[in-house]
């Protein structure tokens, strides 16, 4: 344990210096907004400065805590949801090729269609309920995850399923042995890229039209001329989407234990 | 007696004559070295063997049709094919896993052999903190503790550095002489194949055949520095002839 407490420091310092950048980037561009939106003329009403939407959001902590609560329930439910069915149809996929054939091209197709058009449609069906962002959720995440686990199958090392055939393992065992762990990146990088989609997808649902979510209080904010309280709940969206994407990478780091030991080399490995 | 016997094995891809007549045998407790340029053929051959591809002509284990592939062979293949997400532990135990023991038995079963592999220390680690020549070793333990009848090994050390090649290679001669495998072994490397070997077959450039076959009468244990004793370099020469200087073969022959 001494070893951790002498590694935390260096840890902290070095993800410190990692995030630097970052943190200059987006402070350097909220530092020029407010100036912008402090001397421009321009009516707080229009364009409010970053330290009035904090302000209001601090205000108004309540509600927007109040509307995030269900975004974020179909954001995770319709996930969850599009993840199962997408890991699904990627086993069948990678057992039956044909069916590869038959489903890519109605997936692809899903994927052209205009979310501005579909989701008041999706609504209309399946009324303010949950189910409609579900849907929504699942029609944005589904095919980007489907797409990263079939490719993940398929950059199984061939000898690695070559020596298990010899071993005698039969199909099932080899995908389970070498093309689900094979897939674990791929998988991952679906995840972070699909995770983002999900919370836009949640938030479009709730746009065409939800008893409560960011979507409708945004909707709300910006008929009521609040461009203040819109710019607050899209801070809460980012917020959400940060955190979303950090547990993936979280999950990522604790799935996948050996892509770490790689990169930083135990004490007594590394010797011939 | 011989244990495996290839009689006039063919195999093409699509239009791609790749083995054109492969007739061989490998008696008990033998190590036969299958020695030919890259893209001859030679791994070509193993996926005929353990059945991960079927071609033309005969093949017998123990006078018997080879039919079942899972059953006869150890294979391991030209990369190490060790599983990045699995310990070194349990990339050793993957075959008898594969077979159904159970994976407290499995591990007790590999465990006595870590000390002879040079791996003790190393049980709890993951592939990618080994260095090749250890990787190379956790490859050989998985293969030979599935105790089948013969192992197939695929350029063993095609990938390592010349030093690491060399102490592997010494190494692997010891551990035969102590066990005694049915081994064929695949390579490119003249010396490997002289030094390791009972028998050589010589293979031509593709489509394969075998050009001729070769003793090794040098006594065991071999002695590595012996490798420039008066009879290895002969048969090194003539090796290198046969290789370098391919007789025109009168056959159907399209290039
Ligand atoms: N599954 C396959 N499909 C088509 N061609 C293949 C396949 N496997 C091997 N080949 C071809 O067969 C030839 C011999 O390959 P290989 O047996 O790997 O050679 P070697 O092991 O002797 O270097 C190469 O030209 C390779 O492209
Ligand atoms: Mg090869």
């Amino acid at each position: 344990m001494l070893a951790s407490s002498s590694t935390r420091p260096r840890r902290v310092a070095g993800f410190l210096a990692k995030s630097a950048p970052a943190v200059i980037s987006v402070g350097l561009l909220l530092v020029t907004w407010e100036l912008y939106a402090n001397h421009s003329g321009i009516k707080p009403t229009i364009l409010p400065a970053p330290s009035r939407v904090l302000e209001q959001a601090i205000l108004n902590r309540g509600a927007l805590i109040d509307n995030a609560i269900p975004t974020i329930r179909a954001t995770l439910l319709g996930f969850a949801c599009s993840l199962s069915a997408a890991f699904v149809f990627s086993v069948l996929v990678d057992f039956f090729q044909p069916l590869r054939r038959a489903l890519f091209p109605v997936f692809i197709v899903s994927q052209t269609l205009p979310l501005v058009a579909i989701a008041p449609l999706v609504v209309l069906w399946f009324g303010f309920g949950l189910a409609p962002k579900i849907l929504l959720v699942a029609l944005v995440t589904f095919f980007p995850m489907l797409v990263a686990l079939v490719q993940g199958y398929e950059a199984t090392e061939a000898e690695i399923g070559q020596m298990l055939r010899a071993m005698g393992a039969g199909r099932w065992r080899v995908f389970v042995l070498a093309r689900l762990p094979s897939a674990l990146p791929y998988f991952f990088a679906g995840l972070r890229i699909s995770i983002t989609y999900a919370v836009v997808g949640a938030i479009f649902a709730e746009y065409a039209g939800a008893a409560k979510g960011l979507g409708i209080y945004m909707l709300n904010a910006k008929n009521n001329f609040r461009p203040d309280l819109v710019l607050a709940a899209v801070a809460v969206s980012a917020v959400l989407t940060l955190v979303l994407f950090g547990l993936t990478v979280l999950l990522q780091r604790i799935a996948m234990p050996w892509e770490r030991v790689g990169r930083e080399p135990s004490g007594k490995g590394r010797r011939g | 007696m011989s244990r495996l016997e290839l009689r006039h094995v063919r195999k093409a891809f699509g239009g791609l004559d790749v083995l054109a007549d492969i007739s061989l045998s490998v008696g008990a407790g033998e190590f036969v070295s299958i020695l030919g340029p890259s893209g001859a053929g030679k791994s070509t051959l193993f996926q005929l063997l353990t059945g991960a591809e079927h071609g033309a002509g005969e093949m017998f284990f123990d006078g018997a049709p080879l039919d079942d592939h899972g059953r006869h062979f150890a294979f391991m293949p030209q990369r190490d094919a060790l599983m990045p997400w699995r310990r070194i532990i349990d990339n050793t135990t993957l075959g008898l896993e594969v077979q159904g023991v159970g994976r407290k038995a499995a591990r007790a079963r590999v465990a006595p052999l870590f000390a002879e592999f040079g791996l003790v220390g190393f049980e709890r680690h993951f592939p990618a903190q080994l260095s090749g020549g250890m990787r190379q070793r956790a490859a050989l333990l998985r293969t030979v503790v599935q105790e089948r009848d013969m192992l197939l090994l695929d350029e063993p050390f095609g990938a390592l550095d010349a030093l690491t090649r060399a102490a592997l290679q010494r190494w692997l001669e010891q551990m035969w002489r102590h066990h005694r495998w049915t081994a064929l072994l695949i390579t490119h490397d003249v010396r490997e194949a002289l030094y390791l070997s009972d028998r050589i077959y010589v293979l031509s450039a593709r489509p394969a055949r075998i050009v001729r076959e070769i003793k090794v009468p040098l006594p065991r244990p071999r002695d590595p520095t012996a490798a420039a004793a008066p009879l290895a370099s002969a048969l090194e020469a003539e090796i290198l002839d046969i290789l370098l200087n391919p007789q025109p073969f009168k056959g159907h022959d399209d290039d």
